[in-house]
């Protein structure tokens, strides 16, 4: 039997034919994977980039005395007595008499009318008159929020058809607002204060924000990289470079790497257990999540440390230790400076983690609505004690709102938290390919 | 070094947080039924008053109940809202644990309505329909028998042949008991399924408890999410009726239809007058030392039950909350601490 060199033999063609059939599943693979991420992507911005507009009603509201300061003495504590309810009337007759000036008409009620400002406007106009008496008995010029199905209807959430259905709008409130946007008095506009805005109630879903829940993540992140680096790098230190090998230390390696793959939520429970129950630690404050997640990010930490340590060269050891450095001076001197970008981005990816980690949270207080901004320090509640929410928190909790405009802002906070991983993700990448050495 | 200064941070970090046990805001959980007009008037509150906003947590009745009963001090709860009534055995744990004096705060009405997709079929629900439909076993013949119903109209024949799909709320939920109560139970009774099973010697609490029990064959599916849940639920699944707040059916009205029960339309109206039957009262509960010692908890309260929020006008009416008609009573309860158990 002749073989040709040419012609592939049976086997050949086998073997080529199953190396084929392995790319075309790699790639389907990637495929699935891909497209899976695409549409939760997709489904994400369609939904959540309209959070980061808002519509505004400009409108001159008549401040008289009569109505904001009874007293006539401009005493702000005086003045606080007006509540933001007697603001709403103010409001609604400042709206009636625009919508005249602009020479429309319309059949709504008085009520229908005022529903189609925020009812957080009230509360900016208040806490500007009382942080400004002077203010009293001019006419100023207010850029208010509308409501929330006024906003849906500019973002194409409220159709005239879903309005007739609803009962907290109408067809004419939206026919009367696209009247007053074409006459330039309503706007939407990118809205900063997404960003910078306190948690709001279900009935004011315009004026919820992530102020809070940015801040709250950010003394946990603070907590997390003080806590778990230094706990971290000094125990994979002493692992890798000093503690002898021996039944002990294998039970401790051992132990580690099953901490890491322990379920979040169990750091919850002992978090609720020894810091809040025990250590009477208040409930809902960055502290005491800053614990739970540094205890769930410190095994992540400790392996990836003692992996980077790993990777240094034992020539790099021995040549300190033969030009008579002691272990610590090598350790200190030579072989962390050079596992410095490794450990970094482990730690990076361990906060990162920890940035999005919502279960163990939840047992802990976080996911509650708060509209204080945290303070870092206060001397009762003490370092970080004071009640916040963390971002993943708040998107599990807008997505439980009955108002159909917080989905929106749930799919906002979700592309926010997601920027924030991907910055941490970009600056671990960059560490690793600016410092990273091989040998 | 670096290391050296990271660590001293962090034991500065725990020799302050050592120290931190006061606070000076509010803090709420309980009633997911009851966090949005908790979380409106938490709001209100704070814009008006030189008080911190209070801190609204959510969970459920027990568990908002069992956070109450932790104990007295800074790291525990001031106030626990609650769907339902707090029971004998929750009151015993709170006493257990030093909670003796709680003020019960009663702040108006909720409806629960059953709701279903506004492009479906319309419903005009008896109690008796849901026994019907939900129950596991049937009273048949002095026998009881598994419920084998799997479409509306085997349960009534002015039905539509729709399958039985039903999302109702978790045992965790207040919600929960109080459709047992009014709607199932009551079916059962209306029925004279009850009456029945009482007459084939069967004992009271028995046969309670063999009506109450809801099918588990998956015609029934508990959620113990919030209403988004199953409103969720139900726009995946065409043929499913949910259980909702009245509140929460007000808010997406363009997505749900409301089924009547026994003829009755819900609405704020209705169950104020008590034509809709099935309601329960909403509560909060105040833990009475607490006042005094964290600022603001007592003109919170105050401030809750007041007229301009909690009257016909205000906002929680607004949102669907049927505003108590006896509310001058519950303001008088807050406003002299009168505690659960001293008599008025």
């Amino acid at each position: 039997m002749k073989t040709s060199l040419l012609a592939a033999d049976a086997r050949t063609k086998k073997r080529n034919a199953a190396e084929k059939r392995f790319r075309a599943y790699g790639l389907s693979a990637i495929i699935v994977a891909m497209s899976a991420l695409l549409i939760l992507l997709t489904s994400v911005l369609v939904n959540g980039l309209s959070s980061f507009q808002q519509t505004f009603i400009t409108m001159d509201i008549e401040l008289a005395e009569e109505r904001v300061d009874k007293e006539g003495n401009r005493d702000p504590a005086e003045m606080a007595k007006t509540t933001t309810i007697g603001y709403n009337s103010i409001l609604r007759d400042a709206l009636i008499a625009t919508i005249e000036g602009e020479g429309l008409t319309t059949d709504l009620s008085n009520r229908d009318i005022a529903d189609m400002i925020s009812k957080e406007a009230s509360a900016t106009v208040r806490d500007r008159v009382l942080a400004n008496p002077d203010l009293v008995g001019q006419t100023v010029t207010f850029d208010v929020l509308a409501s929330g199905r006024i906003d849906g209807y500019f973002k194409g959430d409220v159709t005239l058809e879903s309005a007739a259905l609803d009962s907290n709008t109408s067809p004419e409130a939206l026919t009367l607002a696209q009247q007053l946007a074409d006459a330039g008095v309503i706007e939407t506009k990118f809205n900063w204060n997404f960003f910078i805005w306190p948690d709001a109630s279900v009935q004011r879903p315009e004026a919820a924000g992530l102020g809070v829940a940015i801040l709250g993540s950010l003394y946990m992140m603070i907590v997390v990289l003080v806590l778990a680096l230094p706990i971290g790098v000094a125990s994979s230190i002493y692992l890798e470079e000093f503690a002898p090998k021996n039944r002990i230390t294998d039970i401790i390696e051992v132990n580690i790497s099953n901490l890491a793959a322990v379920p979040s939520i169990v750091y919850g429970i002992l978090g609720l257990a020894i810091f809040i129950n025990f250590m009477e630690f208040n409930q809902s404050s960055p502290l005491v999540g800053g614990l739970v997640l540094t205890l769930m990010t410190l095994p992540t930490i400790i392996i990836s440390t003692r992996a980077a340590l790993k990777s240094v060269p034992p020539s790099i050891r021995d040549a300190a230790l033969g030009v008579g450095a002691s272990k610590m001076q090598s350790v200190f001197h030579h072989v962390l400076p050079l596992a410095a970008p490794g450990i970094l981005t482990g730690t990076i990816i361990g906060l990162a983690q920890a940035l999005g980690e919502t279960a163990p949270l939840l047992l802990i207080g976080m996911v509650a609505f708060v509209r204080e901004y945290p303070a870092a320090y206060t001397p009762e509640a003490g370092l970080f004690g004071e009640a916040s929410t963390a971002l993943p928190v708040q998107v599990f909790n807008w997505t439980q709102r009955s108002d159909p405009a917080f989905v929106e802002r749930a799919s906002g906070a979700i592309i926010t938290l997601l920027v924030f991983l991907l910055i941490m993700n970009a600056v671990a990448i960059y560490l690793r390919r600016r410092f990273e050495r091989r040998w | 070094m670096s290391i050296m200064k990271l660590t001293a941070t962090t034991a500065a970090i725990a020799l302050t947080a050592t120290t931190a046990f006061a606070r000076d805001n509010v803090q709420v959980a309980g009633s997911s039924t009851v966090l949005p007009y908790a979380s409106i008037v938490a709001e209100v509150f704070g814009e008006n008053f030189d008080f911190p906003t209070p801190v609204i947590e959510s969970g459920g009745s027990s568990a908002g109940l069992k956070r109450f009963c932790e104990g007295v001090g800074a790291n525990t709860i001031d106030i626990a809202n609650a769907s339902r009534a707090i029971r004998p055995a929750e009151v015993e744990v709170c006493a257990d644990a030093g909670v003796t004096d709680i003020i019960e705060v009663r702040i108006g009405y909720d409806g629960i309505v059953f709701a279903s997709d506004i492009n479906g079929n319309s419903f005009e629900f008896t109690p008796e329909d849901w026994y019907k439909a939900l129950a596991n076993e049937h009273f048949i013949d002095g026998e009881l028998v598994a419920n084998t119903f799997e479409t509306w109209d085997q349960v009534n024949p002015d039905f539509p042949a729709q399958p039985i799909q039903a999302f109702i709320p978790g045992t965790k939920h207040g919600t929960r008991e109080v459709f047992e109560e009014k709607v199932i139970l009551a079916g059962c009774e209306e029925g004279g399924f009850f009456e029945a099973m009482l007459a084939a010697g069967v004992d009271e609490d028995t046969a309670e408890e063999k009506c109450m029990a809801i099918r588990t064959d998956g015609r029934s599916v508990d959620i113990d999410g919030d209403y988004t849940e199953t409103l969720a639920r139900i726009e995946a699944d065409a043929n499913g009726i949910g259980v909702f707040g009245l509140s929460f059916y007000e808010n997406n009205t363009n997505k749900l239809q409301v089924a009547t029960m026994s003829g009755v339309v819900p609405s704020t109206e209705t169950i104020a007058s008590g034509e809709y039957p099935v309601s329960r009262p909403l509560f909060f509960y105040i833990k009475a030392a607490h006042i005094g010692v964290i600022p603001g908890l007592k003109e919170f309260a105050e401030f809750f039950v007041s007229d301009d929020i909690a009257g016909p006008d205000g906002p929680l009416a607004e949102y669907g909350l049927v505003s108590d008609p006896e509310l001058m009573k519950v303001q008088e309860t807050v406003a002299n601490e009168v505690v659960m158990g001293s008599g008025s």
